[in-house]
């Protein structure tokens, strides 16, 4: 049951059963540990990936469902190379205990490049589904609405 | 008394010693030193150390557990402020489990006393008692304490460090210390000199440490001020090492059934589906568990899920009711405590009108977004452990009296944690990776729990139940008895911590209800303990999370009586009692432009809570929205005395605050069968971006002693909330959650 994945750029040829979700072919399988488990049933977005730059949620994405490319929170920036929304979160000092935030930033980053300046409903609506205990929330939508700024101003 | 607060100064010394190729700088506590955690070298001793500078640089350690609350950020200022070094531009790492990293604050708040009106002899004794945790080895990150802890302590360190690389300097150049300076990891000297601390380690390892007087304030450069936090890049790229993602050579993943019937056993099970299933390696009989091992996490759990066990009921009551009928029962005892008897509440004074109310607030889960996981390596004389937990000694000493080690044998890394908010000072998911790994001999293995097994397996906010007699008399509060009821999180979580058994007058168990800061003459409080049923644990602010929420109702409900306004009635009471309190009141006023009336459509609600040192005064804003009601606005204002970080402060308050609000409008754990019938976050939910009010935030320095910044936000929350809910309906809420009594957006 090999599968060839294209992962932030990279081919990967999984052998793992068809119905296991993506977020655990990630982290068990490639070690890309960025994605994170949260709660298995999509409600939560801890898991939450981009495929063709669309936001999904990895745990209930079977491996043999997936078609397309996989963008991880590995693949939008680094460290040394963050991307501007990473920039904006740092800038903004959102995360707290920080496990739900790469979720919270591939969400975002779907937002944007679907709608480059959202408004606070538009936020609202995009962000729902993901969780934060920590509750930073208010710092996560000053963040998002900087990031619109950084990109429009690129 | 003045040898007292020189004792409390002299527990303080500062110490040094040599490592391989280095020098590190600790502080010494009490008179006698800890061992040393770190093995610097043979024939070598160090003590606590806090600091190490070798040829490869200065490494700093922050041995706090950084679950959000930005803490390895905040204790790293804390020794670079002294040492002259840029946080950002150091190594700064957890270190290992050691006695050394006592936390010396915790063990203050046991303390008699309101806290509020202590002296200043009272928190030298603290100081003093605070040494004591040494002895039970408590490192342990919580109760609010780690600024309170560190503040001195870290400070000192970071001192003895520059005056110690400084003299080094001094000799070597052969200048008087005094003209040299120190500036981001550099001694200065005069023409130009510039000698790096990694340089002189060596030399100043051969010397006495410098006991330098610690900096004023006025000279701060990062104390008080917004720090970037050391661990922001690595949270928003996705390469922050959380438990979950410890990764070891030759590592299996398993997954654990445990039984819903809380201390039961396991009778059998049959692994006949699972143990042909995609991935299984080994399906392991953990006595009163279930395991299975795998090459996948998600294999492993399906696989586990499939095993059919034969569980033992629950010995304890089996439905929320039953179990609510015991905490009331508990009222029928004599009381455990009464820490506040002011005046006479046994006869209603003349012509006052009395108000009777019970409120009644449910178990509750910490439901932390990264699920209890660990990983851990047994070689059959040795155990090493990876995983996010708030006490590292308490996790060795449970691995060592669960696999017969001595404690020098189990090693304990601290990961990040994906939030702890208290569930992670427990040891029981650290027992289960061991348990497995002790079956797996030689090979690592990491146990993460499903959010299921994480729901139905916590240590949960006792469920509690607050009885109130109150009076008013000419627009005056004149007496409020309450009578709270709950299991104690002191003596069952602190006595399973310590493993001694706790009694005697809870303290904990009235915490924010006895020592609000409110002039009531006729005022008592007293705690009833319910007996050990539901397992239950330390849970963000602990017992004042629901004794904010009784007490500060009461003081609405009896505001509205007096048909007065709701913050000036409060502010009154804290005016006559402490001026901090008073001050927070009037800046949440101000600054969400309070007037005592709201338009139609929208509400408002005050509430005050004194908590771990801190008084937070909350207004909460909700609106109408065609029947549906939104919380709109949050407004909090807080006096810590002293702030180390104010942009991190913030972010804890609004957090705090955030988690009350999840708890008060969705959080709540029922019974049936002895089991816990929420499973996951669809019906455990909590605030989203779309429920979340805006908040703004004032962080006030007014009070004489630092309070804490991770609890003191979250007992007003639910207060506040539903006195706003009240304003807007006309609805008294004195039950919790309230999505089962409001349609809430």
């Amino acid at each position: 049951m090999s599968k060839t994945l294209r992962i932030n750029g990279k081919t990967h040829e999984v052998d793992l059963p068809d119905d296991v979700p993506l977020l655990w072919v990630l982290r068990d399988e490639i070690g890309l540990t960025g994605t994170k488990f949260g709660c298995g049933v999509t409600a939560c977005g801890a898991c939450t990936v981009q495929v063709d730059g669309e936001a999904m949620r990895s745990c209930q994405l079977s491996l043999g469902d997936v078609e397309g490319e996989v963008t991880t929170i590995e693949g939008l920036g680094s460290p040394d190379n963050m991307a501007k929304i990473q920039q904006a979160w740092v800038a903004h000092q959102v995360a707290q205990c920080g496990y739900c935030q790469s979720g919270q930033i591939m969400q975002a980053a779907s937002l944007l490049a679907e709608n480059p300046s959202p408004s606070d409903a538009d936020i609202d609506e995009a962000m729902q589904g993901n969780l934060c205990r920590c509750g930073t929330y208010p710092r996560i939508r000053a963040a998002i609405h900087s990031a619109a700024k950084m990109m429009q101003e690129a | 008394m003045a040898s007292l607060k020189k004792i409390a100064r002299r527990s303080f010394l500062v110490g040094s010693a040599a490592i391989l190729g280095g020098v590190a700088f600790g502080t010494y506590k009490y008179h006698q030193p800890a061992p040393n955690p770190l093995e610097p070298g043979e024939g070598k001793a160090v003590l606590n150390p806090f600091v190490f500078v070798d040829q490869s640089g200065v490494t700093l350690i922050a041995p706090r557990a950084e679950m959000g609350q930005g803490v390895r950020s905040s204790w790293a200022a804390l020794i670079a402020e002294e040492l002259d070094v840029d946080p950002a531009q150091v190594n700064v790492i957890h270190g290992p489990a050691a006695k050394a990293y006592y936390n010396s604050a915790m063990m203050a708040e046991a303390l008699p006393g309101r806290g509020y009106n202590a002296s200043d002899f009272q928190h030298s004794l603290g100081q003093i008692v605070g040494n004591f945790s040494k002895f039970l080895d408590l490192q342990v990150t919580g109760g609010s304490s780690s600024m309170k802890d560190g503040f001195t302590r870290m400070r000192l360190a970071g001192a003895s460090a520059r005056e110690t690389l400084k003299e080094a300097a001094a000799q070597r150049l052969g200048v008087a210390r005094a003209l040299l300076e120190t500036e981001n990891g550099y001694v200065l000297a005069p023409g130009d000199v510039k000698l790096s601390y990694a340089e002189l380690a060596t030399e100043a390892a051969a010397l006495e440490p410098q006991e330098p007087e610690l900096r004023p304030a006025a000279q701060w450069k990062y104390i008080g001020k917004p720090v970037p936090r050391i661990d922001m890049t690595a949270k928003v790229t996705g390469t922050a090492g959380f438990g979950v993602d410890t990764r070891i050579e030759g590592m299996k993943f398993a997954a654990i059934k445990q039984n819903p019937h809380f201390g039961a056993g396991m009778r059998g099970f049959d692994a006949s589906t699972a143990k042909d299933m995609a991935g299984v390696e080994q399906i392991l009989d953990l006595g009163d568990a279930v395991a299975v091992v795998g090459s996948n996490t998600w294999l492993a759990q399906q696989a586990v899920e499939a095993i059919e066990v034969d569980w033992e009921p629950a010995t304890y009551p089996k439905t929320t009711d039953a179990i609510f009928a015991e905490i009331e029962a508990a009222f029928d005892g004599s009381a455990n405590s009464t820490m506040r008897d002011d005046g006479d509440v046994d006869s209603l004074p003349d012509g006052a009108e009395l108000i009777e109310a019970e409120y009644r607030l449910p178990y509750l889960a910490h439901a932390t977004m990264e699920p209890m996981n660990a990983t851990a390596l047994y070689t059959g004389d040795a155990l090493e452990i990876w995983a996010p937990n708030q006490g590292p000694t308490v996790v060795q000493k449970a691995a060592a009296a669960l696999t017969g080690l001595d404690t020098e044998a189990v090693t304990v890394n601290t990961t990040f944690l994906g939030g702890g908010f208290g569930r992670r000072i427990e040891v029981d998911y650290t027992n289960r990776a061991v348990q497995i790994a002790q079956q797996l001999k030689g090979t690592p293995v990491q146990l993460t729990w499903s959010r299921e097994e994480d729901m139905r397996h916590d240590y949960y906010r006792p469920g509690a139940i607050g009885r109130y007699r109150a009076a008013v008399k000419d627009g005056k509060a004149v007496m409020v008895h309450g009578k709270i009821a709950a299991q104690s999180t002191t003596q069952e979580g602190a006595g399973r911590m310590l493993g001694l058994p706790m009694s005697g007058p809870d303290k904990g168990h009235v915490d924010a209800a006895f020592n609000q800061p409110l002039a009531i003459p006729n005022f008592r409080v007293e705690g009833y303990i319910a007996k050990p049923m539901i397992p239950v644990g330390f849970w963000r602010s602990v017992a004042a999370s629901f004794n904010g929420f009784f007490s500060d109702s009461i003081i609405d409900e009896m505001a509205h009586k007096a048909g007065r306004d709701p913050l000036e009635f409060r502010l009154e009471l804290a005016r006559a009692e402490w001026e901090p309190a008073a001050k927070v009141l009037e800046t949440v006023r101000d600054m969400s432009g309070w007037t005592g009336t709201t338009p139609a459509g929208i509400g408002r609600g005050v509430a005050l809570a004194y908590s771990f040192g801190t008084p937070v005064a909350q207004v909460i804003e909700v609106a109408d929205r065609d029947g549906d009601i939104a919380i709109t606005k949050a407004w909090i204002a807080a006096d810590l005395g002293l702030v180390v970080d104010p942009q991190n402060t913030e972010a804890q308050l609004f957090s705090g605050l955030a988690y009350g609000l999840s708890a008060a409008c969705f959080g709540e754990i029922t019974f049936d069968n002895g089991a816990v019938e929420q499973e996951n976050f669809p019906d455990y939910d909590a605030m989203r971006m779309p429920s979340m009010p805006s908040v703004e935030v004032a962080v006030l320095q007014q009070q004489k002693h630092m309070g804490g910044a991770g609890e003191p936000g979250t007992p007003p929350a639910a207060p506040a909330l539903t006195n706003a809910l009240f304003d807007l309906t006309g609805k008294r809420a004195r039950e919790l959650p309230l999505n089962k009594q409001f349609s809430l957006l």
